[in-house]
């Protein structure tokens, strides 16, 4: 992987020619690598980072994940005006944190085309982390269809991608379980107007799933030496695809997540989503290659990569999972009938039958009710449910992973290694909505997209807050906030893991403290690109901006 | 090339450019406006915050986290914290924080192109849902029915299109509508404009109020009412569904139905129920935009409609089987 690193660094955003799976398109590229060079440098120096823009429209660099002024994070229209064409833009700012990160586009649909790269920060104290060699991973999702054309066809048919519905030949067939759904049950779920199988938006219909920049086909291959403690820095820089990652054969102790140590956790598989990332060492001993497995949480297709001791070595690729189907609890009802808990596939026929007795107008009452959100929630056309009982799910490894027959990692596994700096209690709590219209694929907070001019998330300045995010739809999102890392509330008190993405698993919540001490104006949405490009977006202000006098 | 080069650093911020903007900016809205009721500082205002007990899943023998917080917390600590609106301080100034920095109209024309680029999505569809040729025994005909628009998620522009005719004829019947729809529900759209007919003879230009989304159990409606340049009074409902034999071969049923109020002895029109049309279509999607199809319809008429058809020499029903192509972008 090309590597960039020192005080000074200088970064050509472009447009060249990306190949995979035989057949090339145009991506836009950070010095002409897709990803985008890995940017090395050390906790505690301070890096200028010039970055010129040789496209013909304005571009801009953002720093995922990083601690810095508000107006070096990158986001044209809040941090900066944006880098215009032919321009060089020089960001400078000191290092103040270490682990693994990640950069990229925060200007249109140009992340999606291959612009984004991963950051490596070495810490100054010695790494509590021990290990003889290191791979980063970057995980992601290609498409030959222009990112505006897909948003097109998202708007005239939302399930435009999936190629996994339920269908009547279906229910004749074994090899999907899924599709064995009853009939009451599918009657149930287009009494809603919903679809359980909408798992994902984008799908492997056309994405091919990329590690490093390479296809299943051209299979990336990592090194070791059997015996290694083998390090990797896996970074889901995606645009839209969850992926559940594993290597058949060798189980995964994650130590990091989102650049933060956490108490090491052994799992055999780990569920990561948009823009977080997760550190897990290896340790394979014996001589022969592993298969790197990066599966989409829909199962629409997979990334794979290989580890081995010599390059040309491969393993056998497990071949897709069945995809699984949304439930009562991605509803946000998971209270009802006691079904709490329960994994929705193993509950069989039943699971709807709470549901089943209802007229379609009681269920839309119960799915829809303006009584289970905040007052100033904007009940309107963007907003096609609304959880009645959303549960806190930080205890689920992901859709279709509860009963993979091996350890998976959850967010309550995650115990930050170093006590929590702010020990304070939350002085408030504010609760955020993540709604959405899954027909007209329409976005927002609390009922509104961004477009709608919209009042942003206001904290005073080393306030401690504690954030509720209630997911009202049936798909997930990793919500994502600039310029700091708030810790997710998973049980953990004093040593809860501090992220800078979290991902709100459908009709669940999911509450994080955060110490607002990075004053100025803030980017705050859904990570799932097209989600926030259609409207999944808010600004968080950080006041006042220079420190009180003491 | 032009070099920006901005060596500001965190600690350097507090330059004297701050206060003047702080001291200009207009006070935030306090946060009493803010507050609504059933908000206030009390723990129980959280309507979610009962349901927590013990319907919390706990696969792996774990605590409700947030239980495990509060006992963990220091002694004293409240059970949760008041959700409230922010303190005074979050709302001191500068409005925007970028402005410190970079010229404010610079600014102000990026915050308007980051606003309008999330969420103000301007889309377009064109659909050809049936052009096909029928078969039946009065010989070969065509028919189409096409709707486009363009728009955003609220409002758009909607035109639709149908005709049919036999082949070496005059065409029959050509409607265009033109409508300006507005998103009123999450799955419906009120439409409102002008229909015109150029065909039949006489012509005839209506005002159409109509409604088109979708309903529970997945079925596609689109129903209208008419008005004429002469005063008169129609209306039309259709129903369509898409039952999935498998991921591309799709069966569609549909429905359409004509009322009037008054009769329009000029267009072969009684009140009450004109027709009832009834089609099955099954399509194969080679891709999402492109699926030929074949099927059966079925169409009567009824009424007075029924009467002046006899009195014209025509059926009053008609069996038809259809070939025809469904193609979108």
């Amino acid at each position: 992987m090309p590597t960039v690193s020192g005080d000074d660094i200088a970064l050509r955003i472009g447009r060249s020619p990306f190949t995979v799976g035989g057949r090339t398109g145009q991506a836009i590229t950070v010095n002409g690598t897709l990803p985008a060079p890995l940017i090395r440098l050390r906790e505690g120096q301070n890096v200028r980072l010039a970055v010129t823009n040789d496209l013909e429209e304005d571009t801009s660099i953002h720093w995922h994940g990083f601690l810095l002024p508000f107006q070096m994070d990158g986001v044209p229209g809040i941090s900066f005006p944006g880098i215009r064409p032919r321009e060089t833009f020089v960001y400078e700012f000191p290092i103040r944190q270490a682990g693994t990160y990640w950069y990229h586009s925060h200007s249109g649909l140009q992340e999606p085309l291959g612009h984004y790269g991963p950051i490596v920060i070495d810490p100054t104290d010695p790494d509590p982390v021990a290990y003889d060699r290191e791979h980063v991973l970057v995980l992601s999702d290609w498409s030959f269809m222009n990112p505006h054309t897909i948003m097109r066809k998202l708007k005239a048919q939302s399930d435009y991608f999936n190629r996994q519905e339920l269908t009547l030949s279906g229910l004749f067939r074994d090899a999907d379980p899924e599709q064995q759904m009853p009939l009451k049950d599918r009657l149930m779920w287009d009494g809603m107007r919903m679809d359980p199988t909408d798992i994902a938006d984008i799908t492997g219909q056309t994405y091919t799933y990329l590690i490093n920049g390479h296809g299943p086909q051209e299979n990336w291959t990592g090194l070791f030496r059997p015996g290694e403690r083998v390090r990797l820095r896996v970074i889901n820089a995606s645009a839209m695809s969850v992926f559940h990652v594993r290597i058949p054969g060798l189980p995964m102790t994650v130590v990091n997540a989102d650049g933060e140590n956490v108490r090491p956790v052994t799992v055999d598989e780990f569920q990561i989503s948009v823009a977080e990332t997760y550190d897990v060492i290896v340790q394979p001993t014996e001589d022969r290659a592993f298969t790197i497995v990066a599966e989409s949480v829909d199962r629409s297709g997979m990334g794979r990569a290989t580890l081995a001791p010599r390059p040309g070595m491969t393993a056998a690729v497990p071949p897709l999972r069945p995809r699984p189907t949304l439930g009562m609890e991605d509803m946000g009802m998971a209270g009802m009938g006691g079904m709490s808990g329960m994994d929705h596939s193993a509950m069989g026929g039943g699971t709807m039958a709470g549901m089943a007795g209802m007229d379609h107008g009681a269920m839309d009452m119960e799915m829809r009710n303006p009584a289970n959100a905040p007052p100033d929630m904007a009940v309107g056309v963007g907003v096609d449910m609304i959880a009645p009982m959303p549960q806190d799910r930080t205890g689920h490894p992901g859709l279709g992973l509860t009963n993979v027959g091996h350890r998976v990692l959850t967010y309550r596994d995650l115990v930050a290694l170093k006590p929590n700096p702010d020990t304070r209690p939350p002085s408030r709590a504010i609760q955020i909505h993540l709604t959405g219209n899954m027909e007209r694929f329409m976005w927002g907070f609390d009922g509104r997209k961004f477009s709608e001019i919209v009042e942003p998330i206001r904290f005073a300045r080393n306030e401690r807050v504690r954030v509720t995010l209630v997911n009202d739809t049936m798909m997930q999102h990793p919500i994502h906030l600039h310029g700091h890392f708030f810790e997710v509330v998973n049980g953990h008190p004093g040593r809860q893991p501090l992220k800078h993405t979290v991902n709100v698993l459908p009709g669940s919540k999911v509450s994080f403290d955060l110490t607002a001490d990075n004053p100025g104006d803030w980017a705050f949405h859904c990570h799932l690109l097209f989600h926030m490009e259609a409207g999944m977006f808010n600004v968080v202000t950080v006041r006042p901006l220079e420190e009180k006098p003491s | 090339m032009k070099i920006l080069s901005i060596a500001l650093i965190a600690g350097s911020l507090a330059t004297p450019a701050f206060a003047q903007q702080s001291g200009h900016t207009m006070p935030m809205p306090m946060p009493e406006t803010q507050q609504k009721p059933g908000t206030g500082p009390m723990p129980a205002a959280d309507p979610h915050a009962g349901h927590d007990m013990g319907t919390v899943p706990a696969p792996k023998a774990q605590t409700d986290p947030h239980a495990g917080h509060d006992m963990g917390s220091d002694a004293g600590s409240s059970s949760a914290p008041p959700e409230r609106p922010p303190p005074p301080a979050a709302f001191s100034g500068p409005q925007h924080a970028a402005d410190a920095v970079f010229d404010a109209s610079t600014m102000d024309e990026a915050r308007e192109q980051l606003r309008a680029s999330l969420g103000e999505i301007r889309s377009y569809q064109v659909l050809i849902d049936r052009l096909e040729t029928r078969v039946n025994d009065s010989g070969e005909s065509y028919l189409w029915d096409a709707q486009g628009w363009y728009g955003g998620d609220i409002d758009k522009l909607w035109i639709k299109t149908e005709g049919e005719g036999s082949f070496g004829e005059k065409v029959e019947d050509i409607e265009v509508h033109a409508l300006w729809s507005r998103s009123i529900t999450p799955w419906f759209d009120v439409q409102a404009g002008a229909r015109y007919d150029f065909q039949p003879n006489p012509e005839r230009g209506y005002a159409v109020l109509g409604l088109q989304g979708l309903v529970p159990y997945l079925f596609e409606i689109d129903a209208a009412a008419f008005v004429s340049n002469e005063g008169d009074v129609s209306a039309r409902v259709e129903a369509e569904y898409e039952l999935l034999i498998t991921q591309r071969l799709i069966l569609q049923p549909r429905a359409e139905i004509n009322l009037a109020v008054q009769e329009v002895r000029e267009l072969g029109i009684g009140s009450g129920v004109n027709d009832v049309e009834l089609g099955l279509r099954l399509r194969y999607e080679f891709a999402r935009e492109f699926a030929p199809y074949v099927g059966v319809s079925y169409e009567r008429k009824f009424g007075e409609t029924a009467d002046f058809a006899r009195d014209e020499g025509e059926s009053v029903d008609q069996f038809s089987f259809v070939a025809g192509l469904r193609v979108w972008f």
